[in-house]
């Protein structure tokens, strides 16, 4: 990572029907970070990511992408970004070379066919390539999304919900692939719901009704969202579940296993609340524990109405 | 926005892309083949132009020799299936309303007692007019039919009667007069109608495809330029017209016997400009329509016209005025008066210029037309 900014772009606004779904956006993404996208479900990521590749016009905002004007030069980002969508969107009825090599051919890459043959080497694509794209399964789909994104050998990749629908297997190939990439210099903005994922990145910015509600360094952000979190284990659990719900100071209750993880920000009112518990079922075994990240996701995501309700 | 600074690396992409794609998907490559074979079976066989046993009804009020020998004669003629005699108009008509009957022979009373005194009286033939090209061949069937069925009863004592003009008068009633229509006009206008057909038809999809399938995204996230996703796409699709072209003429050389009169080069610039027109036409469609159920829609709301107002199933100077200023717009209807002044009636480059021309606008206009309209974006 340097103090290069990647994507600077500032107070992106779009709307659709009259509903704004993405409102007064600014990002900025330093080069060789991998920034991760966190939002629930029509939160605005998708068009957000299409409008940092010129997909979409941003109806006011303004902004750099790769130091070109992300309203008059899209063209010249398009040349240096990478792309991969959230439905797969390679053509199906093409085998995964001749896909490769289209692409290959609109970026009027030199030595395409090295480039094509190496592409599919990195991505363990290679004995595969007279396959038809439309009967590959979801993770060597995504492979050859990978592949095709990476062909031009992009400075920045913008990758929407990339690992929907992958088996664990495949996603951690994934990363791994996205580290590499990262240790090379490039930069990376990728959407996902994934909490292992989530922590992978450098950098996190939640998104929820179109407006950005955080944005820091991942490490930063359970304190910056300052939640307490008691682990309640033993029996009866589902009683104590229940009285938690009801109790002030507890703004989420989640299970984990044979355990029950109870947060709050107000960490008195919370533990309150816990040790009522323990009073009323002396059974169970109460201990305070740090908030994980999937505490904070789902606490951010239960918090957040969905957009287009 | 920059139209010509175009990359033929990106062009070749999609051409190639497109080629691929549409040796992969057989079962439309096979309708395209087989799309001028079908048509040339149904329009060129089973449409019959010069009709034969067609139900008549014959309105007899004169019971002599001469007519007859006349309704002897119909009879035998395979123009004509008599289907019923009648004695009142009533009957008669009825029939040819319900098109139990296509005609309708009427002879009047004293017909035969005028035609001896030569004062040339009048005989009815009602046509159906629900179906001109029909009615127009039989119409001459019949007129003849009379002139042979006459011919050997005015021999003898009414030798008078066989000197010109005809000792009778024919009188036609038709609510529309056809222009004789025959195989060698229907054919070589067929190949205006099947290149119309599957050059709409199959470009009109060329980018609502990439839409619905999700692959437009991914297209227009790269540098591709309007004019070479427009160039990629339609380009492998001349091939396909060059099948067809080939097809139909074979067939009409050796199945129709239709001469090919006028010069060939003249007819290539004509075809690959109307070729081309048509593939505009259908890019154009697919860069309005959102689903390809909307593009098949908006192809054969182009196609009706084409057929009815290019000239190709009625004279093209019968129409009212608007009729013919939406026909003009047409590019099939340039290319039928050229291919049939070409093939029929021996032209060259100087007498199809003025087809030529609008041709070649109509080809600017839509790709101009279809080239703005490109979305350059997902909104």
């Amino acid at each position: 990572m340097s103090d290069e900014i990647v994507i600077d772009v500032r107070g992106l606004t779009k709307s659709f029907g009259g509903r704004k779904v993405v409102d007064d956006f600014d990002l900025k993404v330093p080069r060789g970070a991998i920034y991760g996208f966190l939002g629930p479900n029509g939160s605005g990521k998708t068009t957000t990511i299409r409008m940092v590749c010129g997909l979409l016009k941003p109806e006011s905002g303004e902004g750099e992408v790769l130091g070109f004007d992300v309203l008059k030069e899209s063209l010249k980002i398009k040349e240096r970004v990478g792309y991969m969508t959230q439905k797969f969107s390679l053509y199906e009825d093409l085998s995964i070379r001749e896909n490769l090599e289209f692409i290959a051919r609109l970026y009027e890459l030199d030595h395409r066919d090295d480039r094509v043959d190496k592409a599919l080497v990195d991505l363990g694509l290679a004995e595969r390539q007279g396959q038809l794209a439309g009967k590959l399964s979801g993770g060597w789909k995504q492979r050859l999304a990978l592949a095709a994104c990476m062909i031009h050998e992009p400075e920045l990749l913008l990758l929407d919900e990339p690992t929907a629908g992958v088996d664990p297997k495949a996603r951690r190939d994934f990363w791994d692939q996205i580290r590499r990439y990262s240790a090379q210099g490039v930069t990376t903005l990728v959407s996902t719901h994934y909490m292992d994922e989530a922590v992978q990145c450098d950098s996190i910015a939640y998104i929820a009704y179109g407006k950005k509600l955080i944005d820091a360094p991942t490490g930063d952000i359970p304190a910056q969202i300052g939640l307490s979190c008691w682990r309640i284990a033993g029996r009866p659990l589902m009683q104590a579940h229940a009285m938690l719900e009801q109790s002030e100071g507890v703004e989420l209750v989640a299970r984990f296993g044979a355990a029950m993880h109870a947060c709050g920000k107000d960490a008195a009112a919370l533990e309150r609340a816990v040790r009522a518990v323990k009073v009323a079922q002396p059974h169970l075994q109460i201990e305070k524990i740090e908030a994980g990240f999937e505490e904070i996701f789902i606490y951010l995501m239960s918090g957040s109405i969905d957009n287009f309700q | 926005m920059k139209l010509l600074d175009l990359s033929w690396s990106r062009v070749f992409a999609v051409f190639l892309k497109e080629l691929v794609q549409m040796r992969r998907d057989r079962p439309t490559f096979a309708i395209m083949i087989m799309m001028p074979v079908m048509q040339l079976v149904l329009f060129g066989f089973a449409i019959n132009t010069d009709p034969r046993h067609l139900p008549a009804v014959v309105e007899m009020r004169e019971d002599g020799p001469l007519t007859r020998a006349f309704l002897a004669s119909l009879h035998a003629s395979s123009y004509i299936d008599i289907v019923a005699i009648t004695q009142g108009p009533d009957e008669a008509e009825a029939m040819l309303r319900s098109g139990d009957a296509t005609f309708l022979i009427s002879i009047p009373e004293g017909f035969e007692r005028r035609l001896v005194r030569g004062e040339r009286p009048q005989m009815l033939i009602a046509a159906d007019a629900s179906d001109p090209v029909a009615a127009g061949g039989a119409i001459g069937a019949i007129e003849r039919i009379a002139q042979s069925a006459f011919a050997p009863e005015f021999q003898g004592p009414l030798g008078y009667l066989a000197r010109p003009p005809p000792a009778y008068e024919i009188v036609v009633h038709r609510r529309y007069n056809p222009a004789g229509v025959s195989a060698f006009n229907i054919v070589p206008a067929l190949l205006g109608v099947i290149l119309t057909m599957t050059m709409v038809l199959i470009t009109s999809i060329a980018l609502t495809r990439e839409s619905e399938r999700g692959t437009m995204e991914n297209l227009l996230a790269t540098p591709i330029r309007p004019l070479e996703v427009m160039i990629g796409k339609t380009t492998p699709y001349i091939g396909v017209g060059a099948i067809q072209v080939a097809i139909v003429l074979i067939a009409a050389t050796l199945l129709f016997r239709i001469p090919f009169a006028g010069s060939f080069l003249a007819f290539l610039v004509a075809v690959t400009l109307f070729i081309f027109a048509n593939l505009m036409l259908g890019y154009l469609i697919s860069t309005a329509a959102r689903t390809q159920l909307q593009a098949m829609q908006m192809t054969f709301f182009i196609f009706l016209p084409s057929i009815l107002l290019s000239g190709f199933m009625f004279p093209f100077r019968a129409m009212p005025d608007w009729a013919q200023a939406i026909g003009t717009a047409l590019p099939i209807t340039h290319f039928l008066r050229i291919v049939r002044e070409i093939m029929l009636k021996g032209a060259g480059f100087t007498d199809i210029v003025g087809d030529l021309l609008p041709l070649a606008l109509i080809l600017l206009t839509l790709a101009t037309l279809a080239l703005l309209r490109f979305r350059r974006t997902l909104d």
